[in-house]
């Protein structure tokens, strides 16, 4: 953001003053119905998960739940006796620790790489950084297959090692962190250095601690990425135990788990699934749009 | 410090990600290749005391865990596939032992010249997606075009709420938005129940395999849709005749359509932002004295400028929309009809339920060569004018 662009924004007035008054209100009027076009969805889907079965089929823009009722978290936190319990609890868990060990292996090799491509000098890192970039254009879609060959060939196909470690580097990560270290005064470094500082102290004393920002950037990105990420371990894994969020949420929609629409059910799960990143969205919202403009330069 | 001669015409791609500032001292330089020969300029410095040889070594340490995933998980499976692809393999035996039939390019001939079951499916899956691309990628454009210029009116109350509520859509899983679709758009659902209030019966979405332009054309009286009949019936292209082709996007996959519009606007709200954001105030107040109207201030200033951006936003939707695949997953599996069927969930239900991993490869390799395709002329038409270097003249 340049001081100009903001001290424009300081100065809040657009250059041909004010809309006239009818234009304000009908320009109110479209943009309070956009807004709610965002936003009513997941009101619909909050409401919804209160409502029993009979009632989200009657009344599915009832904002108000005819009989309220938490049977669906109930079942999906296994508390009602109701027969065919969904493994809500397994799929949350297998989440949560799938999404731990990918955010905390992208944020370590993610930034050694990218460090090494911005400021160690060795022989082939324009290469290297040639196949990053490369990499960045290979849509995950084309990968389905692949992934799994090699999985199945290596022994790894629906194990917990499969599904993490292949997601553990990614390739727009490196080019975001190369991006910030390049912009740090190299005489930071150059001073540890002459210290006697080595190569990895000064990365991890020196370079790391002022890359923070980027850091917390890129643990927020990989945290959201592997928490929705859902190819992957579609292909990866097939035994119900290693179900994540999403291929659980996936198969107990697309009608795998018993029949009936069932949509409070699979709305609440939606729903749950969607809170941490959600809580995380709302904390930190910045981080998810320098994200956003990154992967616009990451192309 | 001096800036390193650097054996690179091109300067390194610039970026704010990190939002640090971009200091004077590294000016795009360290993208020197300073391994071999006399390119490391004498340094204004003490030389480090870490030697060449150690920092090399240090180098590829740092990059070695890159290397490794990345060449086990991405390039050597893209090789496997590729082998794979040229096999009939039915996934049950090890197919690089010799045991699965050696096929040549028969599953590609299958899939592109030979009349067949699998050339159909596969033109059907094309044809669709094409339409998905034609009508998903203006109309998210114009959307996030216009949810840019509306956060980006400076008077109005509430814009930062505005951005956040177009915006979220963006950040949730797509398996948990696409439930919410499901819901909204059952034959009785919240959509229709809406469409009832101002006396449109809405379809039936997910069961509804007519296309929308047939649905039009015979509406208008023009076209028989239950009989077509001369040239369209008559002619046809890899197996689907041009009835076929031209009848539009079924109704089930623009339900798809709306999903892809509403989640991907947020994001490309914010490159368009970023770009009006950076729009020299001057250059408003300059037109604003020459008397012009607001619309004129938009035609012939601002959306010139966003031009750059425009292009971008146009090319990266062009080719995430080839990659649709969780959607369809979740939502309808290809049904009604095979309407909502895509390369890639057809690519992925070839191998995992028919068994014919050979065919699933090469669909996978198509589709694979399409999107590198389109990226490496989005990555040629902008090497040398991306909107960030303009921002940073």
């Amino acid at each position: 953001m340049s001081a100009k662009s903001a001290a424009a924004r300081a100065q809040g007035r657009h250059v041909l003053g004010r809309f006239p008054l009818s234009l304000r209100v009908l320009g109110y009027a479209t943009v309070a119905a956009l807004g709610l076009l965002y936003i009513v969805p997941f009101v619909i889907q909050l409401v919804t998960a209160f409502k029993t079965d009979p009632d989200a089929a009657a009344h599915p823009l009832g904002l108000i739940p005819t009989t309220p009722t938490t049977a669906a978290y109930q079942r999906l936190f296994g508390l009602s006796q109701d027969g065919d319990g969904v493994p809500f609890l397994r799929w949350l868990g297998n989440s949560a620790f799938v999404a731990v060990l990918v955010t905390a292996g992208r944020v370590l090799f993610d930034s050694m790489a990218g460090y090494a491509l911005a400021r160690l000098r060795f022989p082939g890192r324009t290469l290297l950084f040639g196949f990053v970039l490369a990499v960045m254009a290979v849509p995950m879609v084309a990968l389905l297959i692949p992934r799994f060959l090699v999985l199945n060939t290596f022994g790894l196909f629906d194990t917990y090692t499969g599904m993490i470690l292949p997601l553990m580097v990614d390739a727009a990560g490196i080019f975001i962190m190369k991006q910030f270290f390049e912009s740090i005064p190299r005489e930071v470094e150059e001073a540890a250095r002459v210290d006697g500082a080595g190569v990895f102290r000064t990365f991890w004393s020196i370079v790391l601690p002022m890359a923070r920002p980027a850091l917390l950037t890129l643990t927020i990105l990989s945290f959201q990425g592997s928490w929705n990420e859902f190819t992957h371990f579609l292909v990866a894994t097939q035994s119900s135990q290693y179900e994540t969020l999403t291929t659980g949420l996936a198969r107990l929609v697309s009608g795998g788990l018993g029949g009936g629409t069932q949509y409070p059910l699979k709305l609440a799960a939606a729903l749950l699934a969607t809170l941490p990143v959600a809580a995380l969205f709302f904390c930190f919202q910045r981080y998810f749009v320098q994200g956003a403009n990154a992967g616009a330069v990451k192309e | 410090m001096f800036p390193r001669t650097s054996q690179n015409p091109r300067p390194a791609p610039r970026s704010r990600a990190g939002g640090g500032p971009r200091t004077v001292g590294s000016p795009g330089a360290p993208d020197a290749p300073g391994g071999g020969g006399p390119a490391a300029a004498p340094h204004a410095f003490p030389a480090p005391r870490v030697g060449r040889r150690a920092e090399g070594a240090w180098g590829w340490l740092f990059v070695s865990p890159m290397v490794l995933i990345l060449g086990l998980f991405l390039v050597l499976p893209i090789l496997m596939a590729l082998w794979v692809s040229l096999l009939n393999w039915d996934g049950q035996s090890n197919p690089f032992s010799g045991q699965a039939e050696f096929v040549g390019l028969d599953n590609y001939r299958g899939l592109l010249t030979q009349d067949g079951l699998d050339r159909t499916l596969f033109a059907t899956s094309l044809r669709n997606n094409l339409y998905y691309v034609l009508l998903t990628v203006p109309l998210q454009t114009i959307l996030a075009l216009t949810l840019a210029l509306i956060v980006n009116q400076r008077m109005l109350r509430g814009r930062s709420a505005l951005r956040t509520a177009f915006f979220f859509p963006s950040v949730t899983s797509s398996i948990a938005v696409s439930t919410i679709f499901l819901f909204l758009f059952q034959g009785s659902g919240a959509v229709n129940t809406v469409l009832s209030w101002i006396g449109v019966k809405g379809p039936n979405w997910f069961n509804d395999s007519r296309g929308v332009l047939s649905l039009l054309l015979g509406g208008l009286g023009i076209v028989d849709t239950s009989h077509p009949t001369g040239a369209l019936a008559d002619h046809s292209f890899m197996g689907l005749s041009w009835f076929e082709w031209l009848s539009g996007p079924s109704v089930a996959m623009c339900t798809i359509i709306l999903l892809a519009v509403w989640t991907t606007s947020g994001t490309f709200m914010l490159i368009f932002l970023a770009a009006l954001q950076d729009i020299p105030r001057e250059l408003e107040e300059a037109a604003a004295i020459e008397g012009v109207s607001r619309f004129q201030l938009l035609r012939y200033v601002t959306l010139p400028a966003l031009r750059p951006v425009l292009f971008l936003v146009l090319t990266l939707g062009l080719i995430s929309t080839w990659q649709v695949f969780d959607q369809v997953y979740v939502m309808s599996q290809g049904a009604p009809g095979n309407t909502t069927l895509t390369p890639a969930f057809l690519s992925y239900s070839s191998a995992f339920n028919d068994a014919d991993f050979g065919q699933g490869a090469a669909i996978a390799f198509i589709l694979l060569t399409l999107i590198l395709t389109m990226t490496a002329v989005q990555r040629f038409l902008f090497r040398e004018r991306t909107p960030r270097a303009r921002r940073n003249r």
